[in-house]
């Protein structure tokens, strides 16, 4: 029996095999999933911005992409996982409303800059990435397969 | 500056749900000529809440859901987002347009263009209450319309507060046709600094 667990707004978890990680409405947000396949052992983060460094409060260390791999990635060893084995799949990072140009509106892209260039120092390869557009996503992510399904209003439902 | 929500005194917060008030009661109003039809509104309400509980109000954050967004500047840059399901808002539009209800549940063209004008009037009608209240200048952007889930709308307005804090101050009014048939959310997530001029204007700032 898996179970499927809920991973909020600015939230991280880490599962072992089977269990399902979800997370609901994916804007600008992105779900971060990894996965060490010989410990078994899947987690997902959900953030919302890219960066802790300018944030005037960074308490909450699972908003932000260079924080919550880090502590995704220490919550996974505890659990058996080693960093050197670790795969990631992304998704979300949109932009659902055009106003302007202004740089605020592209927090999504900006997210989904940075996810990468984080999982690329921790040395953490990227398999799949289902980023940007103007749509949500709602994510789970299969710690079994390591498949990641996404489902979006309109644009149908994919597994990647 | 209140950096954090939670520092609100209870008169502050009563101060901000009575901008809720005279905001909606003229926005209902309007509502209320458009479709000429009577409107009723709730009583506003004010929250302090963390990110994840903003979509909550709406049904969660997966719901399908069509939203309407305001940009605010001037003398408090806020943003407004004005979310309804589906179902309501084919059906304000078919009252805009006056169709006959068909019950139906999707969106043509036309029917986000009357969605998105039906916003721009509660907002600016929304906002004008509050400037006269306020001596404030309040200008809204165009509206930008998106039909997604209720949590992908809201995540990208929220997270302009995610470098400040984890919570977010909204004025929630909720519209109504008949006893019952909620029509729609009004969110006013004034940006932090915005606060202090709003609190400033209102004399409670202290």
């Amino acid at each position: 029996m898996s179970n499927l667990l809920q991973v909020g707004m600015a939230d991280l978890k880490a599962v072992r095999t089977p269990d399902r990680l979800m997370t609901a409405g994916l804007g600008s947000c992105i779900g971060i999933c990894l996965l060490d396949r010989i410990a078994k052992v899947g987690g997902m983060a959900h953030i919302m911005l890219p960066s802790s460094q300018q944030a005037r409060s960074n308490q909450n260390r699972a908003k932000f992409a260079d924080t919550a791999v880090e502590d995704l990635i220490v919550e996974m060893e505890r659990m058996g996982a080693s960093p050197k084995r670790l795969t990631a799949k992304i998704a979300g990072g949109s932009q659902m409303f055009n106003i302007g140009s202004s740089e605020i509106m592209k927090i999504g892209e900006r997210n989904a800059r940075a996810v990468v260039e984080v999982l690329g120092q921790k040395g953490i390869r990227i398999l799949a990435q289902d980023t940007g557009g103007n749509y949500g996503r709602t994510i789970i992510f299969d710690s079994d397969t390591g498949e990641l399904l996404i489902r979006t209003i309109g644009q149908g439902e994919r597994i990647i | 500056m209140i950096e954090d929500f939670r520092d609100l005194s209870g008169i502050q917060l009563d101060a901000l749900k009575e901008i809720g008030n005279i905001g909606a009661g003229n926005a209902a109003t309007a509502l209320a000529v458009m479709t000429q039809d009577r409107i009723d509104m709730s009583v506003p309400q004010v929250g302090i809440m963390p990110f994840d509980k903003v979509a909550e109000l709406v049904g969660g954050p997966d719901i399908p859901v069509v939203g309407v967004y305001f940009q605010v500047t001037g003398s408090a840059n806020s943003n407004i987002l004005f979310i309804l399901s589906i179902e309501k808002a084919v059906l304000l539009a078919e009252l805009l347009m006056g169709l006959p209800p068909s019950h139906g549940n999707s969106l043509g063209d036309m029917e986000m263009s009357a969605v998105a004008e039906a916003g721009n009037i509660i907002s600016g009608t929304y906002l004008n209450a509050l400037a006269m209240f306020t001596q404030m200048t309040l200008i809204p952007s165009v509206p930008a319309v998106g039909v997604d889930m209720a949590g992908a709308l809201l995540d990208g307005v929220l997270a302009r507060y995610g470098e400040i804090g984890d919570y977010v101050l909204v004025l929630e009014n909720m519209f109504k046709k008949g006893d019952l048939d909620v029509i729609g959310h009004l969110f006013l997530i004034p940006e932090p600094g915005a606060l202090d001029s709003i609190l400033t204007a209102l004399g409670v700032n202290y």
